[in-house]
C-alpha cells in the first residue's frame, strides 16, 4: 500500500513542476506589456522601465520564474493588478462559497447517479434502463449554464420556489443558505450525475457477470442481498476513480455556474479578472485549480487503493 | 477477395473499414440515428445562408421582443429585433467550424506527439508523456479559459485553446495504438511467418475505429467548450450569431422573453447530443467484445 | 421403495440464443439416492452443467426449464417460487463451481464468505458465522484456520481456495452437494487431494454428491455410479465398475479407449474420438452420436434410440440394445 502511494506521489512531482512552468508562461504569453496596462496614461519610457524593474520584468525569464516559484511556495500569489489586494486573500475570501457549492454538487451527483446506475444495471434492457441511458448522454450534452438558466426560469421566475441567485452565509441563516445553493448545485452536478450513472451501470453489469455472484446465489442469497452486499462494494470501487474526474468537472463548471447564479465564489472571480485583464489573479486561480485537481486525483487514487483489499493487503 | 498479400494496400483496408461502418447502421439503429442528426447539422450549417428567412445580424428596433410564431419570425426576435430563427441557423456556422478546427488541432498535434512518443520510446516517451500529463493536470475548461485569457478573447483564440485542450486525448490514444502496432511488429518478426502487410490489414480497422469514436466525442466536447467560452464573453463577440453568446445576452431577459435563451440552449444541447450519441453508439457498435 | 433424494423426470431445458433456441438438456431422467455419489461425464456443451444449473434453478437469463419435473425430497423444484428455492439453496442443496479464483468475492474475508449461509438461513451473527467457518476450515484441511478466516481470497493458493469453497458448500450440512468440475482449474497434484477430500467428506457426512467432469479418471476413484451425457441427452448410466469394465455405449467406449495407458506400446498412436463435438443448433436426425460412431448401423441414421436397460446399465444405442458387445472386433468402421 505504501509503495502504491509513494509511486503516485513520485509521478506527481515532475508534472507539478511542468504545471507551474505552464502557468508562469501564461502571463508571458499575453500580448502586450503588463506595464502599459498598469500605467494607463503616463507611458514615458522611464515610467515603463520603472514598472519593469518593480515587477522584476527586466530579469531573464528563468530568474523571474524562480522568483515567482519561490513566492508560490510561500503561498504568496502576488497582488491584483486592479484592486492591489493580495491574490491569496482574494481567493481565500471566496473559497468557502465555492467549496460549499462544489460539495453539494458532488453529493447531488453521487446521490442521483449511483442509485440510478444500479437500478439500470439490475433491470438491464428494461424501459427504465433505456430511459436512464438516454439521460446519460443527454446529461453531459446540455451545458451546465443552460441547465442553470432553465432551472432559474422554471423554479425561480415562474414558480418562485427558489431565489434567482446570490448567496447567504451559512452562519447567518442556514436555511436561506441552503435555499440558495440548491439550484446552482443541481446545475453544476447534473453532468456528473450522468457520468456516475453510466459508470455505475457498466461497473455493476460487469460485477453481476462474475462467478462469485453465482456462488452467492448458490448459497441461497436473495437478489437484494446479492446486489447490495456482494455486488455493490465491488462495483463502487472503480466508481471512486471517476470521482476525481468529476471534481475536475466541478472545478471548471463552477466558473460558469457561479456566473449564472451570481455566486460569490472563486469561479466568478476568475471570470471578472479575465475580463478586467487582471492577470495575477487569473494566474493564481488557475494554479489553484490545477493543484486542487491533482491533489483530488491523488486522494482518489489512495482511497481506491485502500478500498480494494487486493491492493491494501497485497 | 484476392489472396495475394502484395496487393493488399492500406487503401483496401480503409475501404473495408468504410464498408464495415456502413453495414453497422443496419445492425445498430442508434448509429444511423446519430449519423442522421449530425448530417442534418452539417446541412443546416451549410445551407443557413440560403434557408434563413432574415439576415441574422440585421438590427430592427421596431420589431424587437416579438414572441415565437409571429408573422415572418418563426421563433420571434431578440432585444434588437434580430430574427431568432435565422440566428439559430447561422449559429451552426460558428459552432461546427470551431469543432472542426479544434478536433483537427487535437488530432494532428496530439496524434503527432503520440506517434513520436510511441515509436521513439525511452526518454522521449517519458518526457512527452509528462508534458501530456501536465496538460491533463488542468481541468479541461480551466485550461481553455487560461489560454484564452492569455491570448485575448475572440473566436480564433477560442479555437486554438480548445484545440490545445483536445491534444492529450489524441496523444494518449495514438500512442497506445502505436504501441499495439509495435507489439504486432515484434511478434511477426520473431515468428517470421506473416508479412507485415497482412498484419496492417487487420490492424487498420482496429486503429481507425477508436480514432473515429474519439473524433465524435471530442467534437461534442469542443462545441460545448466553445459555447461556454462564448457565454463567458471569451469566445465569439457581438454581433456574431453564436449560440453561447446568445444565451449570455438572452439570460438578462429571462423573465420577459425566455425564448432568447432557450432557443440557442436547445440548439447547443441538440448538437452536442448528436455528436456524443454518435461517438457512444459507434463505440458500442465497434466493440470487438460485443461482435459475434 | 424408498424415495430417491433427487429425481429428474424427462427434464427439458432450453437456451434462447441469438440464432435460435438450443435444447441444452433434452429429456434427461435420472436419480440420486441419499449418501451416494454420481458422476456426470461429458464434453463441453453436452448439457452436464446445464442439468446441474436446472436442478439449482440458477439458469442464466437466456435459459428456462421448458418441461419435466425435478423432485428433491419429494418436492417438484420446477414449481417452486424463487424465495422457496432460496430457502433450499445453501441449506439442503449446495453447488460449487469450477474456478476457485473467481468464485470467491475478492472484497470480503474468506471466513465471512464461508460462514454466510449461516447468516442467510440461520440468522447467525458475524461472530458465530466466522467461528463455524473456522471449524469448517479445519474439516477441509486448511491449516492455521484462525488466521486464515480473516484473510482475503487473493492470498490463498488455488487448492486452498477450492477447499474453502467446499467448506462453504458444506457449512449447513446439505443433503445434496453438486460439484461442477471442482478440480479442472487446479494442478494435477492438488486435484488428487481435493478429490480425496470430497470422498472423505461424502463418507463421513453422508452428503449425496453429484460430481460433474469431463475427465473419466476423476470419476473412477470417486463415484458409485456414473452417467454419460452427449448432446443434451443421457447416453449411458450405471455403476462405475460396470461402465468401466463393459461400456454399453459407443461414446463411453471411445472415451475409455482414448485414455492413454502406461502399459501401452510406445509406438501405438493415441486413439482420440474422431469428428467434432455436435453443433447444438444443427443436430443430425436419428442418433446424435452417429457421425462419430464406430459401430453405427443403418437404423442409427433414421431413428433415435431410447434409453433402455442393457445388461447391467442403461444405454441409448441400437447396437447394444440389439445384443452386441462393444469391442475392437465389433467395430464397423
Amino acid at each position: 500500500m505504501t509503495t502504491y502511494v509513494l509511486r503516485r506521489l513520485a509521478l506527481m512531482v515532475p508534472v507539478a513542476f511542468l504545471v507551474t512552468i505552464g502557468v508562469f508562461m501564461l502571463i508571458h504569453l499575453t500580448p502586450g506589456d503588463p506595464a502599459l496596462i498598469i500605467l494607463g496614461e503616463d507611458r514615458s519610457p522611464q515610467a515603463i522601465a520603472a514598472i519593469h524593474q518593480q515587477l522584476g520584468l527586466d530579469q531573464p525569464l528563468y530568474v523571474q520564474y524562480l522568483i515567482w516559484l519561490g513566492h508560490i511556495l510561500h503561498l504568496d500569489l502576488g497582488r491584483s493588478i486592479t484592486t492591489h489586494q493580495s491574490v491569496t486573500t482574494a481567493i481565500t475570501e471566496r473559497l468557502p462559497a465555492t467549496l460549499e457549492l462544489g460539495a453539494v454538487a458532488l453529493i447531488w451527483s453521487l446521490l442521483v447517479g449511483i442509485p440510478l446506475g444500479t437500478i439500470a444495471a439490475v433491470r438491464r434492457g428494461s424501459i427504465a434502463d433505456r430511459l436512464a441511458t438516454g439521460f446519460t448522454v443527454g446529461g453531459v450534452s446540455i451545458p451546465n449554464f443552460f441547465i442553470g438558466i432553465v432551472l432559474i426560469f422554471a423554479l425561480s421566475v415562474s414558480l418562485r420556489l427558489f431565489p434567482f441567485g446570490g448567496y447567504v452565509p451559512f452562519i447567518q441563516d442556514p436555511f436561506e443558505n441552503l435555499r440558495h445553493v440548491v439550484l446552482p448545485a443541481i446545475a453544476l452536478g447534473t453532468a456528473g450525475a450522468a457520468i456516475n450513472m453510466r459508470f455505475t451501470r457498466s461497473s455493476m453489469i460487469e460485477v453481476l457477470n462474475n462467478d462469485y455472484i453465482r456462488t452467492a446465489r448458490a448459497k441461497g442469497a436473495s437478489w437484494r442481498r446479492v446486489v447490495f452486499i456482494h455486488a455493490l462494494k465491488n462495483a463502487l470501487i472503480p466508481v471512486v476513480t471517476i470521482v476525481g474526474l468529476q471534481i475536475g468537472g466541478i472545478i471548471e463548471g463552477a466558473v460558469v455556474t457561479e456566473t449564472v447564479f451570481t455566486w460569490p465564489g472563486v469561479g466568478r472571480l476568475a471570470v471578472e479578472s479575465i475580463l478586467n485583464r487582471d492577470y495575477t489573479v487569473v494566474q493564481g486561480i488557475v494554479l489553484l485549480a490545477a493543484f486542487s485537481y491533482m491533489f483530488a486525483n491523488l486522494v482518489v487514487d489512495v482511497v481506491y487503493g485502500w478500498l480494494d483489499p487486493r491492493i491494501s493487503f497485497a | 477477395m484476392s489472396n495475394a498479400p502484395a496487393l493488399l494496400t492500406s487503401q483496401a483496408s480503409i475501404r473495408r473499414t468504410r464498408i464495415q461502418l456502413l453495414a453497422l447502421g443496419r445492425t445498430h439503429p442508434a448509429v444511423t440515428f446519430a449519423t442522421a442528426l449530425v448530417a442534418l447539422l452539417f446541412l443546416v450549417a451549410l445551407l443557413a445562408p440560403l434557408i434563413s428567412p432574415h439576415d441574422p445580424i440585421a438590427v430592427n428596433a421596431d420589431d424587437s421582443y416579438l414572441p415565437p410564431l409571429s408573422p415572418s419570425h418563426l421563433l420571434g426576435t431578440d432585444e434588437l429585433g434580430r430574427d431568432l430563427f435565422s440566428r439559430m441557423l447561422w449559429g451552426a456556422r460558428v459552432s461546427l467550424p470551431v469543432a472542426f478546427v479544434a478536433v483537427a488541432v487535437g488530432l494532428f498535434v496530439g496524434g503527432l506527439i503520440g506517434l513520436v512518443s510511441g515509436y521513439a520510446g525511452g526518454v522521449i516517451d517519458l518526457l512527452l508523456m509528462r508534458f501530456i500529463d501536465a496538460l491533463l493536470a488542468f481541468p479541461a475548461l480551466i485550461l481553455a479559459i487560461a489560454i484564452v485569457a492569455a491570448l485575448g478573447p475572440g473566436l480564433r483564440n477560442a479555437m486554438i485553446a480548445i484545440g490545445i485542450v483536445a491534444i492529450p486525448g489524441y496523444a494518449r490514444l495514438v500512442r497506445a495504438l502505436v504501441l499495439q502496432l509495435k507489439q504486432m511488429e515484434f511478434i511477426t518478426r520473431s515468428l517470421g511467418a506473416t508479412p507485415m502487410r497482412l498484419i496492417v490489414r487487420h490492424l487498420i480497422p482496429n486503429l481507425l475505429n477508436p480514432i473515429i469514436v474519439q473524433i465524435s466525442l471530442s467534437a461534442g466536447f469542443a462545441i460545448l467548450a466553445e459555447a461556454t467560452l462564448s457565454f463567458l464573453g471569451l469566445g465569439a463577440q457581438v454581433p456574431t450569431p453564436d449560440w453561447g453568446q446568445m444565451i449570455n445576452s438572452g439570460a438578462t431577459f429571462l423573465e420577459n422573453d425566455p425564448w432568447l435563451a432557450i432557443v440557442p440552449g436547445a440548439a447547443i444541447s441538440l448538437t452536442v447530443y448528436s455528436f456524443n450519441l454518435l461517438g457512444d453508439s459507434l463505440r458500442d457498435a465497434l466493440d470487438p467484445r460485443l461482435r459475434s | 421403495m424408498s424415495m430417491h433424494l433427487l429425481e429428474l423426470d424427462d427434464v427439458h431445458t432450453e437456451l434462447s440464443l441469438k440464432d435460435g433456441v438450443v435444447k441444452a438438456v433434452d429429456g434427461v431422467s435420472f436419480h440420486v439416492d441419499p449418501g451416494e455419489t454420481l458422476g456426470i461425464v461429458g464434453e463441453s456443451g453436452s448439457g452436464k452443467s446445464m442439468t446441474a444449473l436446472s436442478i439449482m434453478r440458477l439458469l442464466p437469463r437466456s435459459g428456462r426449464i421448458a418441461s419435466g419435473a425435478i423432485r428433491f425430497k419429494g418436492r417438484d423444484l420446477t414449481g417452486l417460487a424463487e424465495d422457496e428455492m432460496e430457502d433450499l439453496r445453501g441449506t439442503e442443496m449446495a453447488m460449487i463451481f469450477q474456478d476457485p479464483m473467481t468464485s470467491l468475492n475478492p472484497v470480503y474475508k474468506t471466513g465471512w464468505q464461508v460462514g454466510e449461509p449461516l447468516q442467510i438461513h440461520r440468522g447467525a451473527n458475524d461472530r458465530t458465522a466466522i467461528a463455524a467457518a473456522t471449524a469448517m476450515f479445519g474439516k477441509v484441511g486448511i491449516p492455521e484456520a484462525q488466521k486464515r478466516v480473516n484473510q482475503y481470497p487473493h492470498v490463498f493458493s488455488g487448492g486452498m481456495r477450492q477447499r474453502a469453497i467446499i467448506a462453504m458448500g458444506l457449512t449447513t450440512n446439505p443433503s445434496l452437494l453438486i460439484a461442477d468440475e471442482p478440480t479442472t482449474a487446479l494442478d494435477v497434484t492438488i486435484q488428487a487431494q481435493i478429490l480425496e477430500l470430497l470422498r472423505n467428506l461424502n463418507r463421513d457426512s453422508g452428503t449425496a454428491t453429484i460430481l460433474i467432469t469431463h475427465n473419466l479418471g476423476v470419476v473412477a476413484g470417486m463415484c458409485d455410479r456414473v452417467m454419460v451425457m452427449y448432446a443434451g441427452r443421457v447416453v449411458e448410466e450405471g455403476r462405475t465398475e460396470d461402465v468401466f469394465a463393459h461400456p454399453e455405449h459407443p461414446y463411453t467406449w471411445s472415451l475409455l479407449r482414448s485414455i492413454p495407458r502406461l502399459d501401452a506400446d510406445d509406438r501405438e498412436p493415441l486413439k482420440p474420438i474422431e469428428g467434432a463435438p455436435p453443433d447444438m443448433m444443427r443436430l443430425p436426425a436419428g442418433c446424435k452420436f452417429r457421425p462419430r460412431c464406430h459401430f453405427a448401423i443403418d437404423r442409427c441414421a433414421k431413428e433415435e434410440p431410447d434409453l433402455l436397460d442393457v445388461r447391467q446399465q442403461r444405454s441409448r444405442c441400437w447396437v447394444t440394445q440389439a445384443g452386441t458387445t462393444l469391442s475392437e472386433s465389433a467395430r464397423g468402421s
